[in-house]
């Protein structure tokens, strides 16, 4: 039964309220003055509009909607099965595939283009064959167009759906599909009816975070040059040279992700999804005969072109053009590039965590999620993963110069945050927030209400249910989130570019100043470097899953 | 949760440790900047630092600025990045900026930056008996450093040279399904259609930029390199291209079935495009900043230019490479390059409504 909260508390509660607001709002500042850009429609955008309505907008919305349709079924359906496989199902192979398929993500997605357009294109070396084989090569599909991207984005992609699916199947673990079963489902039908709806949270979260990066992506597209919503966003602003009109752009493009999310949203109704708080009972599916040569295939076959032959690729392209590039500055590159991803990962869940609670602090002793400030203040600040990196960075840009002017008027100091590790940071928080806000959303969803009540009907502290039931109930969620970040940050190129201290090279920009021009081979060493770099959060991800698995086993026995 | 609480503090410990070099960093140009105002009558033995913007890829910029460096004691400190981010940025920056120099690639980026009162004129007689004056900016706010030419390259197993004449004969139909051209979202193809707009207007522009259009081999594709190797591969038997693509592919393969012609020979002759570079509006070191700029103009970073990137010198001295010396002497367009930014907009709008993605 629900306490009634004593004044102080309350009053308390309220504080909370509002730092939660205060901190959503510096992180969607940014976002915020690109929507503002909207106040400027001058002669010159109202021509530009309307030569986008009148020759390709209609063009760029259809392939961009082909484009989000076709990454959401595949990154889905591979997220979605193998997630299942390697955490309820017992494979030969499984401990390594299971951490393994993570890899993909190190991959930028620009960098999975290339690789891809220049082993499948006409002059590559895979048509080049062929012709050399059978005489001709005209039968081979083409490769630029919606469903080459739709395939390199999914490689790219899936994994976000992969890791969050893993996590809620495995804290659902197998007694919910047992009691299915003993109530008389078929195993298909447990799967979609009970485990599958319990996961929904965690799976429609991974499902938007690579809907977004498919938004925001410039790089791949553009490999392959196919027109989508972002490619009209770099015309209007390098060739048009009118940011104002590449802003309005943009901002557009969070209209697609509003959609998106107040359509799930309705969706799901009033339903709720809590699992049964920790995981009980880890035994997996023995899979035999066939089957567990099926399940070993699909995971080889997934590695294999996802992470495998990039990494094949690039390995050939780094001995092709030796090692010259390869210096002491390296290990500076990988200095930075570790250091900031750290920087901005810890930050960012953190973030992530106390935003979550404060949408969740109790009203009227009723712990459940609310549609205040706070909400909507949160909704806002985490729609800056869908605005492509540039255009995002000019924002923060625009709220840095501005502070910077007030902080020069008041203290006579020139220019001391733009340019400086604190604004690339907030850079980064701004852009990947809704990174970490996913995992640690499905994380919080899925701890039932009652037992926060339960904790504080004993006598907690709102702290101590905090420290004691919150955060250890939470820490896979934040496990993923501070990976997430930790790895996308590392990818990050827009942003790291314009807004880097001078000096503050990274990977990433090693790997930009190599493509600009289209040397795609130099960029392949900063590529591989950043590769592993990539394996050193999922190694710490592996590590730690492993002990909780142990743990989690130690505890049913 | 104690391993994460460790990794949070030996995290807090990095913060700490980061925001150190930090704030050098952050001051240093500034602050060396605002030291050598005092300093620099005092001891000129310890010039300031020159700050450019560049959009210039590192590799090509660093030699050249370690050299001026080792000859004038003058140290550089360069953010390299993109086009339009960069300008993005000195424009939010305003007067508080620590650019000296935007040094920038493409005549329409250095046109747009002088366009939102981004440069400061430049008096120099150095710039002005080095660099030619369809080169440089006629109000004098930036100057080309190196040229880039882009022309026509066609494969020599099916192509006879003699067929080959001008850009514009490209959209005759005897190219129907043999031509390949980089996508127009790439700023070369920008500047070669506005520099046409310029000559014959837009109506025939566009007549033959959808000429073009019909006679592509293949879609677009979003690099030269891959152009040229379409083209030694069979996809297609002609195309446009910068020509030191042309360059890198020959150094890896000199047995590519791919070679160059010199388009508009007859005529206005090859369309070219420069590197460039102007003092900001706000420059805190003008004086460091026209040295450099300067510098860059004579003869031996000329040389190196050629050296780097196989482009061509923007003065009228020739390359020193063998393989650009091996491509002949060529008329190049004398239209101010600035005409290619003026009607830059233009131009990608012409393409859009010729269907030239």
């Amino acid at each position: 039964m629900p306490m009634s909260p004593a004044p102080s508390l309350r009053r308390q509660t309220v504080v909370w309220q509002g730092l939660g607001v205060v901190l959503a709002a510096i992180v969607a500042l940014p976002i915020l003055s690109i929507l503002a850009q909207w106040g400027t429609l001058g002669f010159g955008e109202r021509v530009i509009w309307q030569h986008l309505l009148d020759t390709k907008l209609d063009r760029l919305a259809f392939n961009t909607l082909i484009l989000l349709a076709g990454v959401s079924v595949m990154v889905s359906v591979l997220g979605i099965s193998l997630a299942w496989l390697v955490s309820m199902c017992q494979f030969p192979g499984r401990r390594f595939f299971e951490w393994a398929l993570m890899l993909p993500l190190a991959i930028p997605g620009y960098v999975m283009a290339f690789v891809y357009l220049a082993l499948f294109n006409y002059a590559g070396p895979v048509q080049t064959a062929l012709r050399n084989w059978t005489g001709s090569s005209a039968w081979f599909p083409e490769i630029q167009n919606a469903g080459g991207v739709i395939l390199v984005l999914s490689l790219v992609l899936y994994p976000y759906v992969y890791m969050l699916a893993r996590t809620a199947f495995l804290s659902q673990g197998r007694s919910m599909m047992d009691a299915a079963r003993i109530l008389g489902l078929d195993s298909r039908a447990a799967f979609f009816k009970v485990a599958l709806p319990i996961a929904r949270p965690a799976i429609a979260g991974g499902l938007a975070l690579a809907l977004m990066e498919t938004l925001a992506d410039f790089g791949a597209v553009s490999v392959f040059n196919f027109d989508t919503f972002t490619t009209a966003i770099y015309t209007a602003w390098y060739g048009l040279f009118n940011l104002t009109v590449a802003a309005q752009l943009a901002s557009l493009l969070l209209l697609f992700v509003v959609v998106a999310l107040t359509l799930e949203h309705y969706s799901r109704k009033q339903a709720r999804f809590h699992a049964g708080g920790r995981n009980q009972d880890l035994r997996r599916y023995q899979l035999k005969g066939a089957a567990r040569w099926w399940a070993v295939g699909l995971c080889c076959l997934i590695l294999g072109i996802a992470f495998v032959v990039p990494v094949a690729q690039l390995l050939v392209w780094v001995v092709q053009t030796g090692l010259v590039e390869l210096d002491t500055r390296y290990l500076e590159f990988l200095g930075h590039t570790l250091l900031l991803a750290s920087l901005a990962a810890l930050v960012t869940s953190v973030l992530a965590l106390i935003l979550g609670v404060i949408k969740r602090l109790p009203r009227q002793g009723i712990y459940s999620e609310g549609k205040g400030w706070t909400q909507h203040s949160v909704r806002l600040a985490t729609l800056g993963y869908a605005l492509p990196g540039s255009v995002l960075a000019v924002g923060i840009m625009l709220v840095f110069t501005w502070l910077d002017r007030g902080l020069d008027r008041i203290l006579d100091v020139q220019l001391l945050l733009v340019g400086s590790v604190f604004a690339l940071v907030l850079a980064y928080v701004t852009r990947f927030l809704a990174v970490a806000h996913a995992p640690v959303e499905a994380g919080l969803e899925s701890i039932r209400p009652s037992m926060y009540e339960a904790a504080r009907s004993l006598g907690a502290s709102p702290s101590r249910v905090l420290l004691q039931l919150t955060i250890p109930m939470l820490r896979p969620g934040l496990i993923t989130a501070f990976i997430l970040v930790f790895v996308d940050v590392m990818k990050e190129m827009p942003a790291t570019l314009i807004m880097r201290p001078f000096g503050w090279d990274t990977l990433a920009v090693r790997i930009y100043s190599m493509t600009a021009e289209g040397q795609w081979e130099r960029a392949a060493l900063p590529a591989l470097t950043l590769l592993l770099a990539g394996l050193i959060p999922v190694l710490m991800l592996v590590k730690s899953s492993a002990k909780q698995a142990q743990g989690s086993r130690g505890q049913s026995r | 949760m104690n391993r994460l609480s460790l990794v949070c503090s030996s995290l807090l410990v990095l913060l700490a440790a980061c925001s150190e070099p930090e704030s050098q960093s952050v001051s240093q140009p500034g602050q060396t900047e605002s030291d050598a105002v005092v300093a620099v009558p005092a001891s000129p033995a310890v010039p300031a630092p020159v700050v450019v913007y560049s959009s210039r890829q590192e590799h090509l910029i660093k030699p050249l600025f370690d050299r001026f460096t080792a000859e004038t004691g003058i140290e550089v400190q360069y953010q390299t990045g993109e086009e339009g981010p960069l300008l993005a940025r000195l424009e939010a920056e305003g007067e508080a900026t620590f650019a000296d120099v935007l040094y920038t690639v493409d005549a329409g980026n250095l046109w747009a930056a002088a366009n939102k009162g981004l440069l400061a004129p430049i008096q120099s007689a150095v710039l002005e008996a080095n660099i030619p004056a369809h080169l440089q900016d006629p109000a004098n706010l930036w100057f080309g450093l190196s040229v880039r030419a882009r022309t026509i390259v066609y494969s020599t197993d099916r192509v006879n040279p003699a067929e080959l004449s001008t850009y514009e004969a490209l959209a005759d139909a005897k190219w129907r399904g043999k031509l390949c051209l980089r996508t127009s979202k790439k700023v070369y193809n920008m500047s070669l259609v506005g520099t046409m707009i310029e000559r014959l207007g837009e109506p025939q522009t566009e007549e033959i930029v959808k000429g073009w259009v019909a006679n592509l081999a293949a879609p677009v594709f979003s690099s030269d390199s891959l152009l040229i190797q379409a083209i030694a591969a069979g996809q297609c038997d002609v195309g446009i291209v910068n020509t030191y693509y042309l360059g890198q592919e020959l150094q890896k393969d000199a047995t590519l079935p791919v070679a160059l012609f010199w388009a508009n020979q007859g005529s206005n002759g090859v369309h070219v495009n420069v590197s460039g570079a102007g003092i900001t509006a706000h420059a805190k070191n003008p004086a460091g900043a026209q040295q450099l700029i300067e510098w860059l103009s004579t003869a031996e970073p000329q040389a190196m230019f050629s050296e780097l990137n196989l482009e061509f010198p923007a003065t009228p001295a020739v390359s020193s490479v063998e393989l650009v010396q091996s491509w002949g002497e060529f008329q190049q367009d004398t239209l101010n390059v600035e005409a290619a930014g003026r009607n830059q907009a233009a131009a990608v709008m012409l393409m859009d409504r010729a269907g030239y993605q």
